[in-house]
């Protein structure tokens, strides 16, 4: 096989964590005989770290491709696959790139993508990979008909390796860029009060089975005493218990803490397709049927106005012994 | 201005879990019994923005495009009932267990057929396939620029500029129309429809399109010539391999709690 693209997207002059899970999961691949590895990236400074984290051959692309939409990427990906004969190319699932570059790439070659796949293999020498659907409830495994086999992965779906400095490669300059249609005019980053809710470590979340919107001043305590933040489902929305940028689902935020703490959601597809790339679950909900307490690590059946004081005790004397 | 929005009937999102079903030799999803199909829930935001645009330009028309079965006539009619003007439906069985991308070109083939516009709006993804390629794809296939997941949209000077919602915050984009615009949720709660608007609704014209009408031919559509081969499909075996945490009171249950996560090192 021909080898892997990863296309390695930076951001104030740094590579996106992303880039170096893409290219851990692109070496699982290279051992499964995909071919040698190669990364494309905006600015030669990033090149002895991507070789650091399992890049055989690094693609140096102008600097100023750096926060450029995707249609001035396209040249440079183009120029990059040309030289590598790369077959399979994999972008991290992004806003500011990946989730537009991806099809864009592949309608461009005629060929599909599969955005924010989580397993990824080689079969018969062609990619197949598993990706969730129908709000989480299914799971698809696909493969391609055209040449090129184009997918995308979400920011912690894969492990990055540990960096390896005695690794070595080849590093090539690509001056190739494409001029955009799309002018950038603004860039205006939100710094959120406290923990912002997609980037949290633990996440205290509360549904229907709250029975009414006090619940949630106790989820904010036990959020606040884990350096937490405080998500809702939809249906706690609809209600007007919590503030719809709190909503955690297929039409709200996505998440994927450590540790999500699920207090009276019974786990819809809505809600599931948002925090499903959680590490941990803990559920506490009265129904021991309930879908999210199938899905948990731990579970509570209990009603909660009675657990989570207990458990905010509990936190509280912990963290007094130090 | 003219605008076309594409929608799309999907399997209701808010259907349980435990009412979900896959026919995994079909490779298909089989519609939960007494739980109707629904407009995926991103595309009234899309028909709202191009209301809003309309009526910022003081007028032009609005064109509804669906592809999918004779019930997507449902989705069109809502965006009809919320104040678009006409509908088209892409139907043919040749359409059947087609793929985003065969989607993506079928739309697009639609769209040069529908002839004038200026704006393509649709919603950021479809929540059954969750993929979001098909405003990319259209936007490639017609050659014009394509910004995705928009929180606002104002047309100024030919131009179109966009509030996008990115991974950290916001960004303001100017793109030339005609352009592909794809809205996220970010963008506000759609109108609802009235029933006067409703009535009026019924009375416009929903024309029925086929693959032929669309000048594509048996290579180009069909569950054989997917992009994207769908190998399996099936709901996860859910390894319930969760600890019910035992107490004789919830003050026990809630230390044994704690005990667990900070034994994991989760707290």
């Amino acid at each position: 096989m021909a080898g892997v693209l990863v296309v390695a997207e930076t951001s104030e002059g740094k590579v996106l964590p992303v880039a170096r899970e893409l290219l851990g999961a692109a070496r699982s691949l290279a051992d499964q005989g995909a071919g040698p590895v190669f990364a494309l990236v905006p600015g030669e400074a990033h090149a002895q770290d991507l070789i650091a984290h399992g890049a055989d051959k690094v693609f140096v692309a102008p600097q100023a491709l750096e926060g450029k939409m995707y249609d001035a990427w396209l040249p440079t990906v183009d120029a990059a696959l040309e030289q590598s004969g790369a077959d399979i190319v994999l972008i991290g699932q992004t806003a500011s790139l990946g989730r537009d570059l991806g099809p864009a790439l592949a309608f461009a070659h005629r060929t599909a993508v599969a955005p924010e796949v989580v397993d990824m293999r080689i079969e018969n020498g062609r990619l197949r990979v598993t990706r969730p659907c129908y709000g989480g409830n299914a799971r698809a495994e696909h493969t391609w008909a055209g040449q090129l086999q184009i997918a995308t992965a979400k920011p912690k779906t894969f492990d990055a390796l540990e960096p390896d400095a005695s690794r070595s490669g080849e590093v090539v300059t690509l001056d190739v860029m494409g001029e955009s249609r799309i002018t950038v005019l603004s860039v205006e980053k939100v710094q959120a009060e406290g923990v912002r809710l997609e980037d949290a470590d633990v996440v205290v979340s509360g549904g229907r089975g709250l029975g009414d919107p006090s619940g949630f001043q106790m989820l904010e305590e036990l959020a606040r005493l884990l350096r937490g933040a405080v998500g809702a489902s939809r249906a706690a929305c609809d209600l007007g218990w919590y503030p719809p940028s709190a909503q955690v689902g297929l039409t709200g935020k996505t998440v994927s803490p450590t540790l999500y703490i699920a207090v009276g959601i019974s786990g819809a597809s809505q809600h599931m397709a948002g925090m499903s790339g959680s590490k941990n679950i803990v559920a506490i909900n009265k129904d021991p049927e309930a879908n999210m307490v199938k899905v948990a690590k731990y579970a509570i059946i209990e009603d909660y106005r009675k657990v989570v004081p207990a458990i905010i005790e509990e936190i509280k004397k912990l963290q007094q012994a130090g | 201005m003219n605008i076309i929005v594409c929608v799309k009937q999907i399997p209701d999102p808010e259907t349980p879990a435990s009412s979900f079903r896959v026919d995994e030799a079909a490779k298909k999803v089989i519609p939960a019994q007494g739980i109707p199909p629904v407009v995926n829930p991103y595309d009234p935001q899309a028909t709202e923005a191009a209301l809003r645009l309309r009526e910022a330009a003081g007028g032009g028309k609005i064109t509804v495009v669906s592809l999918g079965p004779d019930s997507a006539r449902d989705a069109i009619k809502h965006a009809l009932a919320m104040g678009a003007d006409e509908g088209v439906l892409l139907r043919d069985d040749a359409f059947e267990g087609i793929d985003n991308f065969q989607t993506a070109l079928a739309l697009a083939k639609a769209i040069e057929k529908i002839g004038e516009y200026d704006l393509i709006l649709m919603g950021r993804a479809a929540a059954d396939w969750d993929m979001g390629v098909v405003p990319m794809g259209v936007a490639m296939l017609l050659g014009i620029p394509c910004v995705s997941i928009a929180k606002a949209i104002e047309a100024v000077d030919g131009k179109v500029r966009v509030i996008r919602v990115l991974d950290d915050g916001f960004q303001t984009v100017e793109a030339p129309l005609p352009a592909v615009v794809s809205v996220s949720n970010e963008f506000g709660e759609p109108r609802y429809p009235q029933l006067r608007q409703i009535m009026l609704a019924a009375k416009k014209t929903v024309q029925v399109w086929s693959a032929a009408d669309l000048g594509l031919s048996a290579e180009e559509v069909g569950e054989a010539n997917r992009w994207l081969k769908l190998e399996a499909l099936y709901v996860p075996k859910v390894e319930t391999q969760v600890e019910i945490i035992e107490g004789d009171t919830p003050e026990e249950k809630a230390r044994n709690l704690v005990q667990k996560l900070r034994a994991d090192k989760l707290i």
